[in-house]
């Protein structure tokens, strides 16, 4: 029984993720160093954990998404309007649990529009979800009115900067997040229906399942992961600035979700998984940071290490890698 | 037998996989001027025996031979240089593409170095006629019915290859006359000289067509003889290594007291799809649907499921008034439906054979009573083997399954929800035998376990052996109510072309 833990932990994502933080340890003896300052945990592998924790909250629903055979590209605009809203209330004066609620709800509002478009006026969802990307940072412009608003609100600045037990704020939420959603999938049949309308709607639908509410709702997940990324976001720089809060971090999370073994196709996924692409993003960014190269390299850097994982993930390697298994297995015995 | 006269032959071919022996000394040939029919159920060994004819895959033993001289066949590309073309079940031209270039993909005319698209298309006219198919060759060939498809990659492979052409089940998917006009075709090919493997599940049609038939079991040869000499049951024997008996005409017999009523349907339909009908359906009576492709057979059984929702007319379930909206309402009535494309709408393709048996049950459980793993396993074990579903594990891939297990399991997963009201659409188009007549057995052992059915088959012997009633759809209607002892498919052939409703006592 431990063994087969073990087997299941010596996954490609975790192998990778041990890789590129192994390289950054070369390239940076001090990768590992943690201390203890100000009651808190301070170094650069908690500086993964805290800068990756915005696309590894995005990967967590657009995990959900494109088990479905969807995608949506409109989390990091969602972000810099859920941003927004939270920073201008605060800034007018609300008290800081109304200013985050609203923005949460205007995240999952957000994420009912997208759900909206692809299941009941079914549109494709690159299509429906490039609408609010591109009218997302309008729209998060105009409550800016321009500027990037800053505020000074404690409560609000902790969700982004705060510790808990040591461990970032923005971690610690990531982690809870993530459990909290694994669990709801996988506890309940909503993972095998999502699975169920990726491979085959029509199918699906006609085996019963309310494919429409389903996907309704992963939409909205995922627009509400991206509000509560938004606002961490946000905190961390103590502003909402509605150009660049979230630029490319659909991306990003796209990647992660990719990275953790979910097809674009659809069908079967890990949250899991997800977050730690996202991490091995994270840890690649800051071991190019730390060392010392120029930032320039990054992302040829960045797309090397990613076709390595893809490759290592691919069914000509998973073929290779079963001959190589199967002949120590037929040793074994001897 | 003379060596010399085989245009194409496999000698003593052998093809292992691993450990598991695909063909065991296998010996084929072929004659120009021949329709010769390959058969076997799903796994015996004929496509195997194909790719290893067109090149596809490499004879682990054993030889080819084309006229009489050893070849080694590289790829199919390789075989078409030798004479040797093939048609698969599923067209694999290109639909977005005119029928013109679909013919000369690849080899199209030129004119400065540029596709000469005039003459292609003037080409294409004077092929496509000597297959009397009279289309425009700048036509989008997707536009077209697969029959015409069909004819399209038939002329084409004939006009590449020219000295044998394999038929890979090519009429899996079209209905009568289209198989007719398809026979024509094969039939002016044969009279031309050319030499023509057929393989198909169908075994009539291997009566209409074939001179000689190979009957292929577990990877072996059992017979290559000529069909004249052989009566059906002698194939489905050499097929089967077993008898299995088929009733010609009906054996269930109309009860006098007819059970309680389970639906009703009245003045029930949807507009553009068809007209308004009434039924009434039984406990433990299967009501089989007879009528042309097309005729609105597939549309009163999605009407019926609430998949389209009807928009006329009114239906009581067990007396009570009821409204079917969704698939959800017609399965929390205890409905099921295996559809009639199942590949499409059927299985889940990359989910395992135990999520796919159990998702309609928890479907209708909903979201938040799940069926844990070990609930699963049980579930799809216990009617895994009640179907006799042959996978390797209940947790592989259900694409992975041959077409008549894939159909076990959509069965399997309607049983799981111990629903009152099954609807068939086709369910034994295109499996092998053996799982035919298991799905037939099975309908019956339903039927006296009082579940109602509504069966949709081309196969009218079929209908008529299983069926209580037998209702007539022409045209987006339905127009006739057979029942009684005297229904045989004669009588449903005649009440489909028949213009005058009547009902046959």
């Amino acid at each position: 029984m431990k063994r087969l833990h073990l087997e299941r932990l010596a996954n490609p994502q975790l192998l990778a993720l041990v890789a590129v933080l192994l390289i950054n340890w070369l390239l940076f003896p001090n990768f590992f160093r943690i201390t203890w300052q100000d009651g808190r945990l301070f170094g650069s592998v908690i500086d993964v954990l805290n800068r990756g924790a915005p696309v590894a909250i995005l990967a967590i629903g657009m995990t959900a998404v494109i088990a479905t055979k969807g995608v949506d590209l409109s989390v990091g605009a969602i972000m810099a309007v859920c941003g927004a809203v939270a920073a201008t209330m605060v800034v007018a004066g609300y008290p800081t649990p109304v200013a985050v609620i609203a923005a949460l709800a205007v995240g999952l509002a957000c994420g009912l529009w997208n759900g909206f478009l692809v299941a009941v006026l079914d549109i494709q969802p690159i299509v429906a979800t490039l609408v609010l990307m591109v009218a997302g940072r309008g729209i998060a412009q105009l409550i800016t009115e321009g500027y990037i608003v800053t505020f000074n609100d404690p409560a609000l600045i902790f969700i982004g900067t705060g510790s808990f037990l040591g461990f970032p704020m923005a971690a610690v939420i990531a982690l809870v997040l993530m459990l909290l959603v694994t669990l709801l999938v996988r506890r309940t049949a909503i993972g095998l229906f999502i699975q169920a309308i990726g491979v085959n709607r029509a199918a699906a639908s006609l085996a019963g399942i309310h494919s429409r509410m389903l996907l309704v709702l992963v939409y909205a997940l995922s627009g509400f992961c991206a509000a509560i990324a938004g606002i961490i976001v946000a905190a961390d720089i103590r502003g909402a600035d509605a150009n660049n809060s979230g630029l490319w971090l659909e991306l990003d999370a796209i990647l992660a979700v990719v990275i953790g073994g979910t097809s674009l196709l659809g069908g079967k996924f890990s949250i899991p998984l997800a977050v730690v692409g996202a991490l091995i993003i994270q840890a690649m960014n800051t071991g190019i940071l730390v060392s010392g190269f120029p930032p320039e390299f990054n992302l040829i850097v960045k797309a090397g290490m990613i076709i390595l994982i893809l490759m290592l993930q691919s069914p000509l390697v998973g073929t290779v890698m079963g001959f190589f298994k199967r002949d120590t297995r037929q040793a074994a015995p001897k | 037998m003379a060596d010399g006269d085989y245009v194409l032959e496999a000698r003593g071919v052998l093809k292992i996989f691993g450990n598991h022996i695909a063909l065991d000394n296998v010996d084929f040939g072929l004659r120009s001027g021949e329709v010769h029919a390959l058969l076997g159920e799903n796994g015996a060994g004929k496509s195997t025996l194909i790719k290893i004819l067109t090149g596809a895959y490499q004879p682990d033993g054993g030889s080819v031979h084309v006229d009489g001289i050893e070849v080694s066949l590289d790829n199919p590309l390789h075989a078409q240089t030798f004479g040797i073309g093939t048609v698969y079940q599923e067209v694999n031209l290109l639909p977005n593409r005119s029928v013109a270039e679909n013919l000369f993909l690849g080899h199209q005319p030129r004119r400065f170095g540029f596709v000469d698209f005039r003459r292609m298309e003037a080409d294409a006219r004077i092929l496509l006629a000597h297959y009397d198919l009279h289309i425009d060759p700048s036509s989008e060939l997707g536009t077209h019915s697969v029959a015409v498809q069909q004819i399209v990659a038939i002329a084409r492979a004939v006009q590449l290859s020219g000295k044998v052409l394999i038929l890979d089940e090519p009429t899996a998917s079209l209905d009568r006359n289209e198989v007719e006009r398809l026979f024509d075709v094969v039939r002016g090919l044969k009279a031309g000289g050319l030499a023509i493997i057929f393989i198909t599940h169908f075994l009539d049609q291997v009566f209409a067509i074939a001179d000689r038939v190979t009957v292929l079991r577990n990877g072996r040869l059992i017979e290559t003889r000529p069909l004249d000499a052989l009566s059906r049951t002698d194939v489905v024997r050499l097929m089967l290594g077993k008898d299995i008996a088929f009733s010609g005409a009906t054996d269930v017999e109309p009860s006098e007291t007819p059970d309680e009523v389970l639906l009703d349907f009245k003045g029930y339909g949807r507009k553009r799809s068809v007209l308004p009908f009434d039924l009434t359906i039984h406990k433990g009576e299967v009501i089989g649907v007879a009528g042309l492709l097309g005729s609105g057979r597939t549309e009163v059984a999605r009407i019926m499921f609430g998949a389209d929702p009807a928009d006329q007319g009114e239906v009581t379930v067990n007396g009570k008034p009821t409204s079917l909206r969704s698939t959800s309402d017609a399965i929390r009535h205890g409905f099921g439906f295996c559809p009639e494309d199942r590949k499409a709408e059927g299985i889940l393709g990359d989910l395992s054979v135990r999520e796919n048996i159990v998702i309609a049950l928890q479907g209708k459980l909903g979201w938040f009573k799940a069926l844990n793993r070990d609930e699963q396993l049980e579930i799809a074990g216990r009617f895994g083997e009640a179907m006799d579903i042959r996978a390797a594990s209940l947790d592989m891939p259900v694409k992975l399954l041959s077409g008549g297990n894939q159909q076990k399991v959509i069965l399997s997963r309607w049983l799981a929800t111990d629903p009152a009201f099954l609807i068939l659409d086709e369910p034994t188009r295109g499996i092998d035998v053996g799982a035919h007549a298991e799905i037939v057995r099975t309908i019956n052992r339903l039927r006296e376990d009082g579940m109602a059915m509504l069966v949709i088959s081309s196969e009218l012997d079929e209908v008529v052996a299983y069926s209580s009633r037998i209702v007539v759809m022409r045209d987006r209607e339905m127009v006739a109510e057979l029942r009684g002892r005297n229904i045989n498919p004669g009588v449903i052939v005649q009440a489909i072309a028949n213009n005058t409703d009547e009902a046959v006592a």
